[in-house]
């Protein structure tokens, strides 16, 4: 945990000396000439507006393309921590799909009093429709995005679980590309785990849980909101690397009992569909009549198993604030193994008690919606005024169920480049994981978010955080 | 493809010839302006804003024709839905929404050409930036094409490409020639006065012509070789027969992909026929304007017949 002299720095021991893992990349530092390296900071920022790597930003007035500052000092791990960190959560995203099954079929953890019913029942995410039903080839989350943060030199913990639709994948890729135009002799001088196979890997795990009786290459498309959404940039670009279509709500239809897509010579059936849509748009049929985001009658195919629907409807309910408290209980029920990652401390405030801690520790804690995201709608308690404590009290009286509360962690720091040098920022860190009846595939790394104003701890892209390359030594 | 992207392909291109043809006649307007009497100028002006289609809306917000007037109004005018950077705003979105289907080098230079022309058309224009606005537009147009042209591939993504570009283009050169039709009636064509010589220049410039007419007529200027150049020319890129050769062509690489024809290439056949083999004097004898109307709504029948055979929209 976080000792007297502030926050673990994973580049800088508390002496000065530079950490093993970035001990290469400071050498490669020490002998880059300082203009240069500025002008490099402008460079960065110009070849992103030309490839248009942009995200629009939701509560903005005219919904205005911005850019996710990018930082070009890489996040750096080695192996041997990535090695221990990717069994952890490994565990975990299996964990999470065999809750997902259990939740959905014979419920057995609630049987056994593990799990409170009320949980999932009162939850917005849980999907009647699905009960009964499996996926084909059994998996729920095809795509898992696991938030970590880091307090220590092995103390790793789980801040968040995405099971829904996990986004940032594409600045993944993108920063790697950017750094290796940027400085390609640096990767010349340290040996780095690649990460552009990632959508080969994708499209592979996805065409593996295509429904039974689909072709050997079965059609994939990515199915997006449109261009106003947020995340576009990244379903064209998953689209565009996997080769795969990218479809729209009104490019898909239901016919003859599987879903097809126009094409210039007519309907052509999609076997699995990787949808970033949310589960409420699906299908207005089934979900929200007024969507037209998604396709009328999906929901009937998919449950005749004519479709793979990447990640599953429903399975937003493992991945809210409140099913995150009890997680270390869920590993264990359905892994018979202790787990490998620690969450981080949680008061739920729905039980009376912790209520009663967290109006009274407001500001020392971190609260978050259960079913927030984004950054949205959280307290951070030492940097908020009274004036805003109290409205949280309130707010916290009103809805006890609808908040969770956390230690305010001292996040690990890693440099990021400023104009008077380098300079200590907090990041997490998000790697993404791809499950098919095959197995689960983690890319080495993930994406690194950091907060880029000095001693912020919110990393998040629409609260003004940037992102790093994030490496994983080849060692 | 999509049939939504195959609609976005065709529409990207439209916008981006018809951003570029609309800087084109900015352009021999502005030269027409300069080397002219005031009346002059303000009929130019008044010409330049009906072939765009744009002379009503105009009238609405203006009430001179003053060069700077039009060509803000016709380059960024506000609620002008049919300003040059709305069409590259358009082509932009298109090609964001279908960004699969195109290659990184054909999106990062439309996306370039949009950033300069937004920050270009930020502030009203002047005479003195009107330069620099429409060599802006046209550079960014060029690159667009020179990127499609250079990386991507010859599939069905190219064939709605091309397709949309010369359907434009064919509709742009006969807009520009309608307006400006009287001046090529033979009846009209005695040997030319200065005045005739200079609005028949005007035409040419409008359609990047001059050029192309010096080298084939040696300096003779008469309207039946300008006609002869702009809408029968086979070597000529704008004229009316080369852009239906292109189409042609596009629609007969679409049929062969596909493997068969449908509606879209028997109307396409039909109006080439109406064009193809035909002498400057069998127009005249039809009647220029009559000839040039009829192209512009076959022209469209087309373009019609191709988005509902190709499933552009549900």
């Amino acid at each position: 945990m976080s000792t007297a002299e502030g926050p673990f720095d994973e580049m800088h021991a508390p002496d000065g000396s530079v950490r093993d893992a970035y001990r290469q990349y400071d050498k490669w530092l020490a002998e880059q000439n300082s203009a240069w390296m500025r002008r490099k900071h402008f460079e960065a920022e110009s070849f992103f507006r030309r490839t248009g790597i942009t995200f629009n930003v939701y509560g903005e007035e005219d919904a205005e393309e911005r850019l996710i500052p990018f930082d070009m000092v890489p996040r750096i791990i080695t192996g041997t921590e990535w090695r221990r960190l990717s069994k952890g959560i490994e565990q975990r995203v299996r964990a999470l799909n065999a809750f997902m099954h259990d939740l959905y079929h014979r419920q057995e953890i609630i049987r056994c009093g593990r799990l409170p019913e009320r949980l999932f029942r009162n939850n917005i995410a849980w999907l009647p429709q699905m009960v009964g039903f499996t996926p084909p080839g059994g998996v729920y989350t095809h795509i898992v995005g696991i938030d970590l943060v880091r307090t220590g030199p092995d103390e790793f913990l789980v801040l968040e679980d995405n099971a829904r639709t996990p986004s940032g994948v594409s600045y993944m890729l993108e920063n790697r590309e950017t750094m290796m135009a940027m400085f390609p002799e640096l990767f010349t001088r340290v040996k780095v785990q690649p990460v552009s196979n990632y959508p080969r890997r994708l499209n592979k795990s996805l065409s593996a849980c295509a429904p039974q009786g689909a072709p050997e290459n079965p059609t994939l498309a990515v199915l997006t909101p449109g261009i106003y959404n947020s995340a576009y940039f990244e379903h064209a670009f998953l689209a565009d690397q996997m080769g795969a279509e990218l479809v729209e709500g009104s490019d898909l239809r239901v016919i003859e009992g599987r879903v097809q897509m126009r094409t210039t010579q007519g309907f052509q059936p999609i076997d699995v569909l990787y949808r970033r849509v949310d589960d409420e748009f699906l299908d207005p049929l089934t979900f929200n009549p007024e969507s037209v985001l998604g396709v009328p009658g999906i929901f009937d195919v998919y449950r005749a198993g004519n479709i793979t629907i990447a990640n599953a409807p429903g399975t937003g309910v493992a991945d809210d604030k409140a099913i995150y408290s009890f997680m270390p209980e869920i590993v264990e029920f359905y892994t018979g193994e202790k787990p490998l990652l620690s969450n981080v401390d949680t008061w739920r405030c729905a039980d009376p008690d912790s209520l009663k801690y967290v109006i009274e520790h407001l500001h020392e804690l971190v609260v978050k919606e259960v079913h927030g995201s984004g950054g949205y709608g959280m307290l951070i308690g030492p940097a908020a005024s009274r004036k805003e404590l109290n409205e949280f009290r309130a707010k916290l009286r009103a809805n006890p169920d609808k908040y969770i509360a956390q230690p305010t962690l001292a996040l690990s720091t890693c440099p990021i480049f400023t104009k008077s040098g380098l300079a200590p920022r907090h990041v997490d860190l998000r790697p993404y994981v791809l499950v098919s009846p095959d197995g689960c595939d983690i890319t080495p790394g993930g994406l690194t978010r950091v907060a880029l104003k000095k001693g912020s701890l919110v990393v998040n892209s629409s609260q003004g955080g940037g992102t790093k390359d994030s490496w994983v030594l080849d060692d | 493809m999509l049939g939504r992207v195959a609609n976005g392909m065709f529409w990207m291109y439209r916008y981006l010839e018809r951003a570029e043809n609309t800087a084109r006649l900015l352009a021999a307007g502005h030269r027409m302006a300069l080397t002219r009497g005031a009346d002059i100028a303000d009929e130019e002006w008044k010409s330049v804003l009906t072939t765009l289609g744009q002379l009503q809306q105009y009238t609405q917000a203006h009430d001179d024709f003053s060069g700077s007037h039009v060509c803000d109004f016709v380059l960024r005018g506000k609620g002008n839905q049919q300003s040059v950077l709305c069409m590259f705003e358009n082509a932009r979105t298109n090609a964001r929404a279908c960004r699969s289907a195109i290659t990184a080098e054909v999106w990062e230079a439309v996306n370039e050409g949009w950033m300069t022309l937004r920050d270009l058309l930020a502030r009203p224009v002047r005479d003195t930036s009107l330069n620099v606005a429409l060599s802006a537009v046209r550079s960014g147009s060029t690159l667009a094409r020179g990127a499609t042209h250079g990386s991507m591939m010859r599939n069905e993504v190219y064939s709605f490409v091309r397709a949309g570009t010369f359907m434009e283009r064919a509709d742009n050169t006969a807009r520009i020639l309608d307006v400006k039709y009287y001046l090529l009636l033979p009846s009209l064509s005695y040997v030319g006065t200065p005045l005739d010589t200079g609005q028949w220049d005007n035409v040419l410039r409008s359609l990047s012509g001059e050029r192309a007419y010096r080298w084939l007529n040696a300096g003779r200027m008469d309207a039946r070789s300008i006609a002869q150049l702009l809408i029968l020319d086979e070597q000529f890129p704008r004229s009316l027969v080369f852009c239906y050769a292109a189409m042609r062509e596009n629609l007969a690489w679409l049929a062969r992909l596909h493997g068969h024809e449908g509606p879209a290439h028997a109307l396409m056949r039909e109006a080439d026929l109406r064009l193809t083999g035909k002498s400057v004097d069998d127009i005249f004898d039809q009647g220029l304007h009559q000839f040039l109307t009829e192209f512009i709504s076959r022209n469209q029948a087309v373009a019609n017949a191709i988005a509902q055979q190709y499933r552009f929209t549900t």
